[in-house]
């Protein structure tokens, strides 16, 4: 389901210090900037796997999707929008039907994670043994399972 | 052209890959080797990359063990009897007594899990939970940037070749590779690496064509480079015959698991019938499997194939009715369904949501067809294709343990996720705590192997030379055709996957060979492909995003090499489903409930391959 950009609205992400953010984020590396047009572009429509990640991240709501020619027929859509902490949903049917969902994405501000907060494994004794870090406070039971006697 | 500059990285432990495991290993390493250098090196951008970055609606492999829903042991016996017999059962161990940790520290760096009002997670099916898991994959790569520091994380470099100590080649000393957004080769030398970078897509000749072949159910993303990476370099693999072939809603690719295990729907043929009852003295033909509950994969997608094959089709999932009945005519209750039911797909596999929107089928009223999807080979999912790795210490017989835990036969490679095999259905959960576990074990190897590896100037130069040689082909040819695109001097590296897509799909058992082979057929396959290797040689290249496509095609095609040569060697039908060996169409326990292992060697350009023994340790 290739995605598209509309000339109209995409400005080539100027004053975004990483660069056109759809060239930046796309895991396939399909999304480039048309050096004519200086515009966003797909340039492999047949390898995008509409993950929406370039979606999700254009500043300027300026990426769609078009379903796959081979077996999406015209007419429907489907778009998010980023909100704080989640997604809204705008889903359109072709017969023109619509649906919005909201759902979460995210419980903690992004950016807050503290990667060994309160991790108390020694990084000397406890290397050689099978608990990994933080598994004292985080595995939820006190012991460690192993299958003594089964070699 | 002239080649490009040469920039070398020095690391300890350096983590090829930055999916779920990646970013498992990056973050566990670091945490034991505090003093130690650990560099992520990733084709993309971890925020988004590899199989999860589209998101997830569920995590798959969660014991529950604070809640006494499972024990490891119970793990062992369900993946065991999921797989026909065949999986590691220490590996599977060992993922399932760690992998609790894994999903709570999810959790508390900002995961949304679906709770019940007594504050348990909800679950979906005995190893599934649910999640509003769109942003799984940022969430997971947070803290993993922050624990290796971003100066560390080498982003839109494709690694193309491992690379061996200039004097022990049974000893890792690093990777190479090239700069996706820029003119340059990276040497990466690190004292261990830490091989995460995810399973293969595209192998075989996909069902859809022209603009659907990226609508892969597995990551499109996903080029098979875990198995393109370590078979050249002599790495032993196992298991590399098994394949995934997912029941996956038709075109669009949306998962089936919570149609079935959450909303209670079932599947139909066009006569009204459900296969897993009319089907169901089939299984009686693969005991001791047969009987197993639940009905191991493989056995309900023949049930499936036996309906398709018989001209019953289409399938459809009755979403109607199942969502008809969780409502029960209560029109609020219908709203938290059909929220329920997009997000699954909203959340993971937008797609999906676009062919039914596409297509007028709102789920609640109209029911949806399911098919088979063709075959994928992976170690994390439902597949169990990798590397023959070391099991803990604890666990493990002398047969599967040497010395470091998730260490494969190269001393110092390190493997995870997609990339370990005979060790399925750990999922994101599960590979995420799997790089954990080999990272853990990769400080231990640094501390125990200080000394500097070698690399040699000779090695790297030729590997150099051959990176960028699509690159070089097409600006020495390109004048002899007026086309571009055909060239007697090169195939372009679109043209390279689609034969290798060909060969896959009619003589290793793709869709339209109705999953099915034989010996000849295979012997047939092994000679083509082994000229398409030759022919990858000789790719053009006219960027360098198609010279990123170069590689890739390179490493599906050793994973599809490996996978025709292993299917040759097991002489039996052991999951009937996702293949048929017509030449032995049984299930043969007695002589074939043994791991299939192979090796390739470069000096000689010759495969081998072996059995061995299964190890009971739980069961
Ligand atoms: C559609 C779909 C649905 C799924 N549903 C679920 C689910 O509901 N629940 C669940 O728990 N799991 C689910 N999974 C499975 C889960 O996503 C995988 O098991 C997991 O991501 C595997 O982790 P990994 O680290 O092995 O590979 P990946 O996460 O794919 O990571 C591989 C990484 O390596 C990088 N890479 C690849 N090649 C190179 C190279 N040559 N050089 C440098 N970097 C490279 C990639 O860009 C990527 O970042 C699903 C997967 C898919 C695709
Ligand atoms: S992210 Fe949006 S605005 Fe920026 S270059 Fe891409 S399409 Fe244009
Ligand atoms: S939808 Fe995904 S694969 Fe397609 S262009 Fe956007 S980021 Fe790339």
């Amino acid at each position: 389901m290739p995605t598209y950009v509309n000339p109209q609205t995409c400005n080539a992400c100027a004053g975004e210090h990483e660069g056109p953010l759809c060239v930046y984020i796309c895991p396939n590396d399909l999304m480039t900037l048309d050096t004519e047009q200086n515009k966003g572009f797909n340039q492999e429509p047949e390898l995008c796997s509409e993950c929406y990640a370039c979606v999700k991240l254009c500043p300027q709501d300026a990426i769609f999707v078009r379903g796959y020619s081979d077996f999406v027929p015209l007419g429907a859509s489907v778009q998010p929008k980023r909100i704080d902490g989640g997604l809204t949903w705008t889903v359109k049917f072709r017969d023109g039907r619509e649906l919005q969902f909201t759902y979460p994405s995210r419980s903690t501000p992004v950016g807050s994670s503290d990667p060994y907060k309160d991790f108390t494994e020694d990084k000397e004794k406890d290397l050689a043994g099978q608990g990994l870090a933080g598994e004292s406070k985080w595995l939820g039971v006190d012991v460690l399972p192993t299958l003594q006697g089964n070699k | 052209m002239a080649l490009p500059t040469i920039e070398t990285v020095e690391s300890d432990i350096l983590v090829i890959g930055g999916g779920m495991s990646g970013c498992g290993a990056a973050f566990e390493s670091k945490y034991w080797g505090e003093d130690l250098k650990v560099v992520i090196v990733e084709k993309a951008v971890i925020e988004r990359s590899g199989a999860t970055g589209e998101g997830l609606s569920a995590i798959n492999c969660y014991m529950g063990q604070r809640y006494g829903w499972n024990t490891p042991e119970d793990f062992v016996q369900y993946v065991v009897n999921d797989m026909m017999g065949l999986a590691r059962e220490d590996l599977v161990y060992d993922v399932g007594r760690h992998v609790d940790s894994s999903v709570h520290l999810l959790e508390e760096w900002g995961l949304p899990i679906w709770k019940k009002d007594n504050g348990e997670y909800e679950r979906i099916g005995r190893w599934q939970i649910p999640i509003h898991g769109e942003s799984l994959k940022p969430v997971t790569a947070e803290p993993a940037r922050k624990a290796v520091g971003k100066e560390n994380i080498y982003e839109r470099i494709a690694i193309t070749h491992l690379l061996t100590d200039a004097k022990d080649p049974g000893r890792i000393a690093g990777a190479i590779g090239f700069g996706v957004r820029e003119n340059k080769i990276w040497v990466f030398k690190s004292k261990a690496v830490i091989i995460t970078s995810g399973g293969a897509s595209n192998v075989f000749r996909p069902r859809s064509v022209n603009e659907g072949i990226g609508r892969t159910w597995y990551s499109v993303f996903a080029t098979g480079s875990a198995y393109g990476l370590m078979i050249p370099i002599g790495t032993e693999m196992t298991q590399m015959e098994h394949r995934f072939v997912p029941t996956r809603f038709k075109d669009g690719y949306g998962p089936v698991g919570m149609w079935f295990q959450y909303f209670h729907a079932h599947v139909e043929n066009a006569l009204g019938e459900d296969y897993t009852v009319t089907r169901d003295s089939e299984l009686k033909k693969y005991e001791p499997y047969g009987s197993a509950v639940p009905t191991p994969t493989p056995l309900r997608n023949h049930q499936m194939f036996l309906d398709i094959r018989d001209g019953k089709g289409p399938m459809y999932m009755r979403t109607d009715l199942a969502m008809q009945e969780l409502a029960g005519g209560d029109p609020k209750k219908m709203d938290k369904v059909r929220e329920e039911a997009w997000e699954d797909f909203l959340d993971m596999t937008i797609a999906q949501a676009m062919t039914w929107a596409s297509q007028n089928i709102a789920p609640e009223d109209t029911p949806s067809e399911v098919v088979l999807a063709e075959p994928y080979i992976m170690g994390s999912h439902s597949g169990e294709a990798g590397a023959w790795v070391s099991g803990p210490e604890d666990l493990s017989p002398p047969e599967y343990f040497w010395g470091y835990n998730k260490m494969t036969t190269i001393r110092g490679l390190f493997a995870a996720g997609d990339g370990v095999g005979a060790a399925p259905h750990k999922f994101s959960s599960g590979s995420f705590t799997e790089g954990r576990l080999a990272a853990k074990s990769a400080v231990r190897f640094v501390r125990d192997n200080p000394e500097q590896v070698n690399l040699s100037d000779a090695q790297i130069k030729d590997l150099s030379n051959a990176i960028w040689a699509p690159m070089d082909t097409f600006e020495k040819y390109k004048g002899v055709s007026t086309s571009d695109d055909v060239n007697p001097h090169y195939i372009t590296p679109k043209q390279a996957l689609v034969r290798l897509q060909k060969i896959m799909d009619e003589y290793a058992g793709g869709t339209s060979s109705w999953y099915t082979v034989n010996g000849p057929t295979l012997e047939r396959g092994i000679a083509l492909i082994e000229m398409l290797r030759e022919d990858l040689a000789h790719q053009g290249a006219k960027n360098r995003h198609e010279l990123l496509r170069s590689w890739e095609v390179v490493h599906r095609t050793w994973t599809g090499e490996a996978h025709l040569r292993h299917l040759l060697h097991r002489k039996e039908t052991r999951w009937p489903g996702y293949y048929y060996r017509s030449d032995y169409p049984d299930l043969d326990d007695n002589n074939w409930r043994v791991f299939v292992n192979s090796t390739f060697d470069s000096s000689s350009n010759k495969w081998s391959l072996t059995t061995k023994p299964y190890k009971h340790i739980v069961t």
